[in-house]
């Protein structure tokens, strides 16, 4: 019960109408960024992070939280009549979806995207208001080993597991490392890394880090292959009312999609693109016309898409719960937290009640917006689609410089904004995944205060960490993740031989 | 053995990880943290990126991982990727003189430029319409200290 009425204060708070206004104006931004290709949540949250200077933590995670689940909605808009994915998690939607608009049924294909996110984001909101208490308790006995040990695993997770390659990922994460280290160390008030200059004693900002790789460096990256290839905009074709056979074949996807896209989304390895992956197959098995997969079935849109919700639902969990961000939108968003003072952790549930719950209780409301702006308003933004390529890339280049240059006015900022473009470039060319960077910067510095204080605690032992059941457990799993699938692949070869 | 451009990726790494432990070094210890000193991290950061840079080098001399996928390999268009490079030359040297709406207005035309616009009037008014926008919503909305230039002197 306690749980409930803590659910209808959130309420209280998100239904003012300030936050309201926060919740719409993130949802419909949320929307445009997901439907741009090019520019994803973790861009436009960096880029509007100096909103935590002027306006209150509620409203500011209110606009942000809308921002991060209006791109799931509006993503697959682009996957399914561009068949350019505009966020990598849809990457999955364009293989169906896009064949469906083909066939002039892009109307069903975004219906069934834009209902199945509804459900999905609802029923995975309904899962934070559930589970987010359960974890608390659990996390209320962690002590630093063990969240050490929990960093590690999510390290593991998200830059090992999910990528292509674990060395790459590894290499991305430890340069994210590398970046949250350098300025002073806050416990002995050492400068690291910082060549002597006085500008890097603070530290590099998260901003010209997310906003470099992700605007400039996927700029750099999209104009050197600006000669090779087109895309083509299919128009909006056929009803947007799905027939009864498409709600037929739709809601059982939707449901298991959920279930998959919260449960992984909510586990500390995070990310979107495993469950639309796994969603995906799953539906192709299942279904009663796996003929038709590759042509358009309707199947093949509807679990991918809530899958992908349901993940962004999920991932709030253990930010929330645990300070954990294991994607590089919540990795960004800690750090506004962060820049608010406030440190998410299970304290933040009795410390900042009506913050957290006030922000539950507009993600239920930001998914009603969401399906609102996303059905009947469709054709707004196949608009926006069209804007021209110059002027999206000009106009992407105009806001990362002035997110970058007005944190600090400095020449420096910009410069050291194109040189993390230029590594981001590389990085593309060579294939390494940027968001390992991003949380590798941001959770680095706070595994690093984790495992001082472990170890201060047992006066320098380092077996703390296997003494411990829970703390070994995890570095276990964590070893596991890592090697596991390597161990796989090396022994089916001996098989095979 | 073909000599792939990943053989070069490897290097670098390695010599990123030859920097980052030349650095830990020095970093300076006060004796008082000696147990948990602010240089365990860095090091232990600069011995994992030594190990991959290892296993980097090693895919590298067996043929890279490009091959999997022919696009990413593909030339890079020096035609109009020059545009792109000279905007963003062009915004470092002249914002603190010009202040940002003129200095990004010519970042945006340079950026319309290489991807294929052929109206740079019309980029040049939209950049300038846009930076304004962008300048007023910043600075008046959020109360962000832009810097100054001849233009931003009007508002």
């Amino acid at each position: 019960m306690d749980t409930l009425s803590q659910l209808l204060n959130g309420f209280a708070v998100a239904l003012t109408p300030i936050n309201l206004m926060f919740a719409l104006i993130g949802t419909f931004l949320g929307t445009a960024i997901g439907v741009l290709p090019g520019i994803g949540p973790a861009l436009t949250i960096a880029l509007l992070l100096p909103i935590t200077f002027k306006v209150d933590p509620t409203g500011a995670f209110i606009l942000f939280a809308g921002i991060y689940y209006g791109a799931m909605y509006g993503g697959s808009t682009t996957s399914i009549l561009l068949n350019t994915p505009g966020e990598s998690a849809t990457i999955v939607t364009a293989l169906e979806g896009n064949r469906m608009a083909k066939r002039g049924r892009a109307g069903a294909a975004l219906a069934t995207a834009a209902i199945g996110s509804f459900v999905a984001g609802t029923i995975g909101t309904i899962g934070i208001t559930f589970l987010a208490p359960i974890v608390v308790e659990l996390a209320l006995k962690f002590g630093p080993a063990e969240y050490f040990c929990l960093m590690a695993l999510a390290f593991v997770t998200v830059s090992a597991v999910l990528g292509n390659s674990t060395v790459r990922g590894l290499v991305s994460l430890f340069f994210g490392i590398w970046l949250g280290l350098i300025g002073i160390d806050l416990q002995t008030g050492q400068p690291r890394f910082t060549f002597g200059l006085i500008e890097l004693l603070d530290g590099i900002n998260v901003i010209v880090v997310a906003v470099g790789l992700f605007a400039v460096g996927e700029t750099l990256w999209l104009a050197s292959r600006h000669a090779h290839g087109k895309d083509e905009l299919l128009p909006l074709s056929g009803s947007l009312w799905m027939t009864r056979e498409e709600w037929k074949r739709s809601w059982k996807p939707w449901l298991r999609g959920t279930g998959l896209g919260f449960s992984i989304g909510a586990l500390p390895a995070g990310g979107a693109e495993i469950p639309t992956f796994l969603s995906y197959y799953i539906e192709k098995k299942l279904s009663l016309k796996p003929e038709e997969f590759g042509n358009g079935a309707i199947e093949g849109v509807a679990g991918p898409e809530a899958a992908n919700n349901a993940s962004a639902a999920g991932v709030l969990v253990p930010m929330l719960t645990l300070g954990l961000p294991t994607s590089a939108t919540a990795a960004i968003m800690l750090s506004a937290f962060q820049s608010y003072g406030i440190q998410p952790g299970p304290l933040l549930f009795q410390t900042q009640a009506n913050l957290v719950w006030g922000l539950i209780a507009s993600l239920y409301i930001a998914n009603v917006m969401l399906l609102i702006l996303n059905l009947p308003l469709v054709p707004l933004w196949v608009k926006i689609l069209a804007v021209p390529k110059p002027w999206l890339y000009g106009g992407i280049l105009l806001f990362a410089t002035i997110g970058t240059y007005g944190i600090s006015q400095s020449v420096i900022d910009l410069m050291l904004l194109y040189a993390v473009g230029i590594a981001g470039y590389f990085m593309r060319r060579f294939d390494f995944p940027a968001a390992p960077v991003i949380i590798g910067m941001i959770l680095g510095p706070l595994a690093e205060q984790e495992l001082r204080r472990a170890l201060t605690i047992s006066q320098g032992d380092w077996t703390v960490f296997l003494t411990r059941p829970l703390s070994a457990t995890l570095l276990a799993l964590a070893a596991a993740a890592l090697l596991g699938p390597h161990i796989y692949a090396y022994m089916a070869k001996r098989r095979a031989a | 053995m073909r000599l792939v451009p990943e053989i070069w990726v490897g290097v670098a790494v390695l010599a990123f990880a030859a920097i980052v432990f030349q650095q830990s070094t020095a970093i300076p210890v006060s004796p008082l943290y000696a147990r948990v000193g602010p240089t365990v991290v860095p090091y232990a950061t600069a011995l994992a990126l030594g190990i991959l840079g290892v296993f980097l080098l090693i895919a590298g001399f067996r043929g890279g991982w490009s091959g999997d996928d022919p696009e990413i390999a593909l030339p890079i268009d020096w035609r109009s990727f020059r545009w792109l490079l000279l905007g963003l030359a062009l915004n470092v040297a002249l914002i603190d003189q010009l202040g940002f709406i003129i200095a990004s207005c010519l970042l945006f035309m340079c950026t319309a430029r290489c991807f294929g616009s052929r109206k740079p009037h019309v980029d040049l008014g939209l950049g300038f319409v846009l930076a304004t926008v962008a300048y007023v919503g910043f600075a008046k909305g959020l109360g962000i200290n832009i810097g100054s230039g001849p233009i931003e002197a009007l508002f």
